[in-house]
């Protein structure tokens, strides 16, 4: 089975790209199912169910989605196998622009958007730095100069990856980008396996649920921004 | 790893290869010692500061060289040239074979016709995924006569096609001569400058109504905006094949418009409803149900009717600026 981890900022079209994706695959005779995380609430998986995708929902809830992500993400495989998918996709929730859900040779797609603006790929950590293939939706509501920029700026964060406009509406390029996953590793176990970077280090009162503002409550791994 | 630009000070390099700073920048990693090697440098990086950038040391200097490799091939303009896209017939949405070999050249206009639904959209991913018998219509594409080196599918910088669609919108808060600068940079032209004047005068010169280079790209209208786009695409953008969607019949001169692109040895695809737009092209492409039904050559006689049709349109072109000016839409128009 092939493995696939999308992640990407807030509304910026993962689960629309899956889903086109998925029925160009299985158009194709590929089975494909989807693990979807997601922080408070999600109808993603009842979306994916009514197009025929076999689906589960992990929600992180007051836990870092990323961290949740990284603890389950056995089991789902466990599931992915069980099932017998050809392929198992699985969506990370809206993520931070520090988060890192990439795994080493596990294939790693990174959804961002047009209307997000052309100092996002900037803006944007490990998730977009380290993905294997970059998506870019919402494409067809801007100008080709602004396409044209924006892949400049995706080429200066990551040099290496395929970049590939897919449109979460129509679904054109959803059976091109199914072609690329079709030829991703197959990974039948996580064990032992490395992320591609480190997550967003989480250890100060605040994590533990302090709610208070000031210095007496701040402990642990505390930042000070300098303002000169 | 050891690079050619290993060695270089930061100063020299930035010197010798002014969007170097600009990869470093992207990254986060702006305020480096300009006196050190590129080695020393990125050896002597803080741990913490990699962290947070979220980049690790060892790939850095291999990214740096990508990019770099990336930038000499945007400059050298190395696009292998297109003298011809081929596209073979597949099929219908119900399976009936197309039986057609549609030969695209540069300087050629060729229109799409056909209801909605009827598979344009599918024809145009066809030719831009440099389909091979593998896409839902079965078609295949050839490049000067030959099917092309695969790698190419996904090299998003060759694109083969630009599109300019008809909800197109800026989103860049910026004026129109910062917008194209910007374009022109992010191209790698010698001179954007100079480059950014010529698109804008040539926008301008499609355009019904005039806009200053500080106009904001957001208070262009709709004939202006396609002006600005089109001699955008002519002058900027690498991809051989245009694809336009529609050009309405108002504020933007559509016959200056297709000459402009077929000029600049574009190969002009149009989607259009429009009789005078349709006729405009040396050939159009009839769909129905998802295929090609049929590929018509705009003969003689067509020709013939579009300059009446023009003529019509002329007429009640007056009877627009009639109304704006307020007057009686009276006698002999």
């Amino acid at each position: 089975m092939r493995l696939i981890t999308v992640a990407g900022p807030p509304s910026s079209g993962k689960t629309a790209i899956i889903c086109k994706t998925a029925e160009a695959l299985q158009a194709d005779g590929v089975s494909v199912g989807v693990i979807k995380f997601d922080c408070l609430s999600s109808g993603d998986q009842a979306l994916y169910e009514r197009r025929g995708i076999p689906a589960r929902t992990g929600l992180s809830g007051n836990l870092c989605p990323d961290h949740f992500y990284v603890s389950n993400i056995e089991e789902c495989l466990d599931w992915g196998l069980q099932s017998g998918f050809d392929l198992l996709i699985s969506e990370s929730a809206g993520l931070c622009n520090r988060c890192a859900p990439h795994i080493k040779d596990v294939c790693a797609v990174c959804v961002v958007d047009n209307l997000s603006g052309v100092e996002t790929p900037r803006k944007i950590g490990p998730m977009l730095k380290m993905a294997d293939i970059v998506v870019i939706t919402k494409g067809d509501i801007v100008s080709q100069a602004e396409r044209e920029v924006f892949v400049h700026r995706i080429r200066q964060v990551n040099s290496s990856a395929v970049i590939i406009h897919v449109n979460g509406l129509t679904g054109q390029g959803g059976h091109e980008l199914g072609r690329l996953l079709r030829d991703a590793a197959a990974v039948d176990s996580l064990q032992g396996k490395l992320l591609r970077f480190s997550m967003p280090a989480a250890l100060c009162s605040y994590c533990l649920g302090q709610r208070r503002i000031g210095a007496d409550f701040q402990m642990g791994n505390v930042k000070k921004m300098e303002l000169g | 790893m050891i690079n050619q630009y290993s060695d270089m000070t930061l100063d020299q390099l930035f010197c010798e290869h002014p969007h170097a700073r600009e990869f470093f920048s992207a990254l986060g990693l702006s305020a480096l010692p300009a006196g050190q090697t590129l080695a020393s440098t990125v050896a002597a990086l803080d741990e913490e500061l990699l962290l947070d950038v979220g980049i690790e040391r060892q790939e850095l200097l291999g990214q740096f060289c990508d990019y770099m490799a990336g930038v000499e091939r945007l400059r050298s303009q190395q696009q292998a040239l297109v003298a011809s896209v081929t596209v073979l017939g597949g099929h219908d949405k119900s399976g009936n074979p197309e039986n057609f070999r549609l030969e695209l050249r540069p300087g050629e206009v060729t229109c799409i016709v056909g209801p909605t639904g009827s598979g344009k959209s599918r024809f145009l991913a066809d030719i831009e995924w440099l389909a091979q018998g593998d896409s839902p219509t079965g078609r295949t594409v050839l490049i000067n006569g030959a099917a092309p080196d695969l790698a190419r599918r996904y090299a998003v910088e060759q694109k083969l096609v630009a599109q300019l669609s008809q909800n197109m919108n800026f989103v860049m808060d910026l004026s129109a001569e910062e917008f194209i600068q910007l374009h022109a940079e992010s191209r790698m032209v010698a001179d954007p400058a100079a480059i950014t004047a010529t698109i804008l005068e040539l926008a301008n010169s499609l355009a019904g109504e005039q806009f200053t280079p500080a106009t904001p790209v957001t208070a262009l209208s709709g004939g202006q905006s396609r002006a600005l786009m089109i001699a955008d695409v002519a002058c900027l953008s690498s991809s051989p094949i245009v694809l336009i969607d529609e050009i309405e019949n108002a504020g933007i001169d559509r016959k200056r418009a297709l000459s402009l692109l077929a000029d600049q040895d574009k190969i002009v695809l149009m989607a259009t409803h429009d009789p005078i737009l349709a006729l405009m092209g040396q050939q159009r492409l009839i769909f129905k149900n998802g295929g090609v039904s049929s590929i018509r050559s705009t003969s003689p006689a067509e020709r013939a009717n579009l300059t009446l049709f023009e003529a019509m349109d002329a007429r009640l072109t007056a009877v627009r600026h009639a109304l704006r000016n307020g007057e009686e839409i009276a006698g002999n128009f």
